[in-house]
């Protein structure tokens, strides 16, 4: 406990913490976060790689002396961002793969870094404080292949997931968790296939736009120019009201293009984002439930060990039960406050996700109906 | 015949005038040509007349030509064609000239003959020397395409003039007309007076747009033409056509008065009261004219683009028989204060071959003379087989839904097209209960269609290369159309994509409202889970939008465009069309070249026996080069009248279309806030 008091709090404050950039270097990409000082004036500027969140979520992972961290949920760190990755690749990554320079991505980091410095335990870590304040690069040696090996935990999983719990609690919650995380992955896939049509619409209408556009001659702008300015009394000459007709058109199909691109951006921004965030956060919670299992089969086994264990190996076994006991009892505990935390910061982000979502949406749609019926009048006003 | 004495006398007076002549006046002119022979073929109708009565002119045009070794007469045949070389309107006067020539020359002609041929010799160079001796018909031949020639390059004619240079005109031509019956001449006079006055009003302004009002006149007649033209359309065409010489005096009292007149009312009235100085003898034209209902040009221009009652809607499509043998039939309703049809409302049920058929025949009478007739939508073997198997989902139902609407579509275009719109088989179509079956309408359908038109269109391109084009206005045109065809295909499949995607976008919004409905539904959380299952009606509604829109897209947009792209096949089949008939003339002319060639060679070789042969072969080749070379003016002035018209009807199409696809764009979008404005409380309350 020594060590956790000598780290102490954050220097920074949790909310102030921004990935204003990912700045492009060579094949690699770097980050640049930002966060204000609680003492005083003042905002650390850092750059920092996806190498290095790893580190900080290792350092995270490994802090052994913590009872029960293995009950915590860890805020989900992105997925390596690749450069020049094939579009299967970036397909898994979804809609952090999505918008322009890795802003999806940026504010993906953002949010696990908030998370990581609000939550009570993990922003005592020295590693965050260091993450966050030092010029240099946190040193990346210690980067290691921690107990959360993906490989190994997937074969694993296989057996033990399907462990009965002794804890109707926890067997529920696993259960609900299970479920939810299918879910939000379907919604979140079904999500971007939405907007990835709707940017493949966006750019199909500005074709079909700049298409228009092309079939008035160069020579024509200009008596469509008179036309439209009504300095050519034009009654009965048809030509240049056709070439009139296909610029106004162009530009409603532009309106439209721009309407799409607007849409799209806004289910990237809001709900995209809160539906990647949710299933990750699914996917972080069923790790700890995971993780969970693991020590109760743990427990399971050590107590059957002890049961079964000849007189000679009794007084050993009983005491690793004991402390297999003592540690799942650990676990438990911080699992179920975590679980209580989780819940009500996962409603309170969809929540937020949806608010956001539906206000930028309508504000879009209020926009572009403004629009439509602009180019309505002109259209109506058109050759009159 | 002292045509030196009076063209002297009027030609210093007359000068004026010309100038201030204006394009409308020659259509007015050509009219009575169609007019007085009443045939459903102009072109039919004048042969015979032509060549019945071809004897006098044949002699008169030849004999000076012989006797000058042919060279001059022939160019001042020649003349008119290269001198109206911007104005494809030329052919219009050409057919007055014929009839003129039809009748032996009058005496009360000749001074005015004289006085019209006069100004354009003064004012273009023309082979002045060679005109004074020439036949009235030469000299009418001439004037005209000055007339046309005049306008064009000034436009600043005062209109006042131009009616008065009008008149003459329509006098000389009309005389010959005359002899087909007699007619009150006050009554007729009238008539013709006032839409020529009308005409030129009309024409002064717009002087860039001449073309539209000689268009309408023109258009007018044609219907007249026709066998099924009611009588009181006819009247107002016969207005146009009747014409006497009376005006011949008046051109000359009155020539300073009508200069400040500038209603076409007062001008008529004027005219009345200038009448009675007109020469006795008046004969007349048309026996139909009696009515006395002299229409305006403008008001007949309204009455075809604004007045015009006639409402076609087809609706019910029904599945008629069963397997391959079925096919659909489509309820068509007519509604139509129109008095050339039987009541006001009625309704037939059509198949789609007769659409075809209906097509087939309307191209058959039209196509040749130059018209635009616009096409049915293609046969579709596939979506219709799908119809027949009786498959009854949704492809096959929007299927069904889309070749009603494109049929409309269709039949409307072909109803408010006032030519077709006279015509027999239209009507036939519109009211006939026992339609007899279309038959071969295979060859048309489908593929086959595209290709015949592609197939035209090669022909077309390579005939582009041979025809020396007289007229910079049909080459620009020709270019304008194709490639606007290509712009608009490029656009059909960009509209397409568009549509695909919006389909795509409404798939994948129905995906995502389930899988937020089953998300919502495992959720804990009883108010997120509230929210969620709103969300996901909410996108189910948005589904439905997007998939409306995409039908909206396709419906206002790639259903319009395929229509053009097919429309503008038939544009292009009447460019086709005149070039075919200039081909003909050209291919006269270099025959009658031949002739003439071995009659010189006979003179020359002095075998009188033969050259009787060889004058006559000269003399039929001559009013053949004659005759095509006026179905080449008059096709092209058909084609230049219907491409404007075509233009204009596009025009407002499109701009209709789109106007439509915006209210609807609009409507989706207003139903979207609504959406999202009932969702954000929901979301706003999840605690």
């Amino acid at each position: 406990m020594m060590e956790e008091a000598r780290e102490g709090s954050l220097s920074v404050s949790a909310q102030t913490i921004r990935v204003t950039e990912a700045v492009r270097d060579g094949d690699a990409l770097t980050f640049i976060v930002i966060s204000q000082k609680l003492s005083g004036s003042g905002e650390y500027h850092v750059a920092r790689t996806h190498e290095d969140f790893q580190w900080l979520q290792q350092c995270l992972f490994s802090q052994e002396v913590v009872p029960g961290i293995l009950g915590v949920i860890f805020p989900p760190l992105p997925a390596k961002p690749q450069l020049n990755a094939p579009a299967k690749v970036l397909k898994q990554l979804g809609f952090l793969a999505m918008g322009e320079d890795w802003r999806m991505y940026c504010m993906a980091l953002e949010t696990y870094l908030q998370q990581v410095a609000a939550h009570t335990t993990l922003s005592k870590n020295k590693c965050l404080e260091n993450f966050l304040t030092s010029s240099e690069p946190p040193g990346r040696q210690r980067v290691r292949k921690g107990i959360f090996n993906r490989l190994s935990q997937a074969m694993e999983g296989m057996r033990k997931e399907g462990h009965k719990d002794v804890d109707d609690f926890f067997q529920t919650e696993r259960d609900n968790n299970l479920t939810l995380t299918g879910c939000s992955k379907s919604a979140t896939e079904r999500f971007i296939d939405v907007v990835l049509t709707e940017q493949k619409l966006a750019v199909a209408c500005g074709h079909f736009s700049t298409a228009l556009h092309l079939c008035v001659e160069q020579e024509e702008d200009s008596a469509v120019l008179a036309f439209s300015n009504g300095s050519v009394p034009m009654i009965k000459n048809y030509r240049p009201l056709h070439a009139l007709i296909c610029v106004k058109l162009s530009e409603v199909i532009d309106s439209i293009k721009r309407n799409f691109e607007s849409v799209a951006e806004n289910n990237l921004s809001t709900l995209g984002l809160g539906l990647d965030l949710e299933s990750r956060c699914q996917e972080a919670e069923k790790e700890m439930l995971y993780r969970r299992t693991c020590k109760l089969v743990e427990l399971e086994t050590a107590s059957r060990n002890a049961e079964r264990a000849k007189p000679v190996k009794k007084a050993a076994m009983d005491e690793l039960k004991v402390a297999a006991e003592k540690e799942f009892d650990h676990v438990s505990g911080v699992a179920k406050q975590e679980i209580a935390r989780f819940h009500s910061t996962h409603v309170e982000l969809l929540r937020q996700a949806l608010i956001l979502w539906c206000e930028k949406q309508l504000e879009t749609a209020r926009d572009t109906s403004f629009r439509y019926s602009q180019h309505l009048q002109a259209f109506k006003g058109l050759g009159e | 015949m002292d045509p030196s004495l009076s063209a002297s006398d009027i030609a210093s007076s007359t000068k004026p005038l010309s100038e201030a002549s204006s394009p409308p006046v020659m259509d007015l002119l050509s009219e009575p040509a169609s007019e007085a022979s009443s045939a459903p073929m102009v072109d039919l109708l004048m042969e015979p007349a032509s060549e019945g009565s071809s004897a006098p002119m044949v002699d008169i045009l030849s004999e000076p030509a012989s006797e000058a070794s042919s060279a001059p007469m022939l160019d001042l045949f020649m003349e008119p064609a290269s001198e109206a070389s911007s104005g494809p309107m030329m052919n219009l006067l050409m057919e007055p000239a014929s009839d003129d020539l039809k009748e032996p020359p009058k005496p009360d002609i000749d001074p005015l003959a004289d006085i019209l041929n006069d100004t354009p010799l003064s004012e273009v160079k023309t082979p002045v020397a060679a005109m004074p001796q020439e036949t009235p018909s030469d000299l009418f031949d001439d004037e005209p395409s000055e007339l046309f020639a005049e306008p064009r390059q000034s436009n600043t004619a005062k209109q006042q003039q131009t009616s008065i240079f009008d008149e003459p005109d329509e006098d000389l031509f009309s005389e010959p007309l005359g002899e087909a019956s007699k007619k009150p001449q006050n009554d007729f006079f009238k008539e013709a007076l006032a839409p020529v006055a009308k005409a030129s009003n009309v024409c002064g302004p717009l002087s860039d747009n001449y073309n539209e009002h000689p268009t309408d006149i023109f258009t007018e007649e044609a219907m007249t033409t026709l066998p099924s033209a009611v009588s009181t359309v006819s009247v107002n065409s016969k207005t146009n056509g009747v014409h006497s010489d009376e005006e011949e005096p008046d051109i000359f009292a009155e020539a300073t008065v009508e200069l400040s007149l500038d209603s076409p009312r007062n001008d008529r009235k004027k005219k009345e009261a200038a009448k009675p100085s007109a020469s006795a003898p008046a004969p007349s034209v048309s026996a139909s004219a009696s009515k006395p209902q002299p229409k305006t040009l403008e008001e007949l221009e309204e009455e075809v683009e604004d007045k015009f009652e006639l409402n076609i809607s087809i609706t019910n499509p029904e599945k008629v028989g069963d397997g391959m043998n079925a096919y659909m039939a489509y309820k068509v309703s007519t509604q139509t204060t129109l008095p050339m049809f039987r009541s006001k409302t009625f309704t037939v049920r059509r198949r789609f071959s007769d659409f075809l058929g209906l097509y087939e025949k309307l191209s058959d009478k039209h196509t040749p003379n130059g018209y635009i007739v616009p096409p049915p939508p293609e046969k579709s073997i596939m979506g219709m087989t799908k119809v027949k198997v009786g498959k009854e989902d949704n492809s096959s139902a929007e299927f069904v839904e889309r070749r009603r609407a494109a049929l409309e579509r269709y039949l409307q275009r072909v109803v408010f097209h006032p030519s077709l719109l006279q015509d027999p088989d239209v009507r036939e179509f519109l009211e006939r209960d026992d339609m007899p079956r279309a038959h071969n309408t295979q060859a048309l359908s489908g593929a086959g269609f595209l290709k015949m038109i592609n197939r035209a269109t090669d022909s077309l391109s390579k005939m582009t290369i041979k025809m020396n084009e007289s007229d910079v206005w049909f080459e620009e045109k020709l270019q304008e159309v194709e490639a606007e065809d290509q712009q608009l295909r490029k656009l059909h499949i960009m509209v397409d994509s568009l549509v695909g995607h919006r389909k795509e976008l409404s798939v994948n919004t129905g995906g995502f409202a389930k899988s937020v409905a089953m998300l919502g539904s495992s959720e804990d959380n009883t108010a997120l889970s509230r929210a969620l299952s709103q969300l996901a009606e909410v996108e189910d509604k948005m589904e439905q939008l997007h998939q409306e829109q995409a039908a909206s897209d396709s419906f206002c947009f790639a259903e319009l465009l395929a229509d053009y792209i097919r429309l503008l096949g038939s544009v292009r089949a009447s460019f086709d069309q005149r070039m075919k008939t200039w081909q003909r003339w050209q291919d006269a002319q270099n025959m009658l070249q031949k002739k003439r060639e071995t009659e010189a060679k006979l003179l020359w070789a002095n075998k009188p026996d033969k050259l009787q042969q060889a004058k006559d072969d000269i003399t039929e080749w001559e009013a053949k080069v004659t005759q095509y070379e006026r179905d080449f003016d008059r096709v092209s002035a058909t084609v230049r009248k219907e491409v404007l018209r075509f233009e204009k009807e596009k025009a407002c199409d499109f701009k209709k279309q789109i106007i439509k696809y915006l209210e609807s764009l609009l409507q989706s979008q207003q139903q979207l806030i609504k959406y999202w404005e009932a969702f954000l409380p929901e979301a706003k309350a999840i605690a």
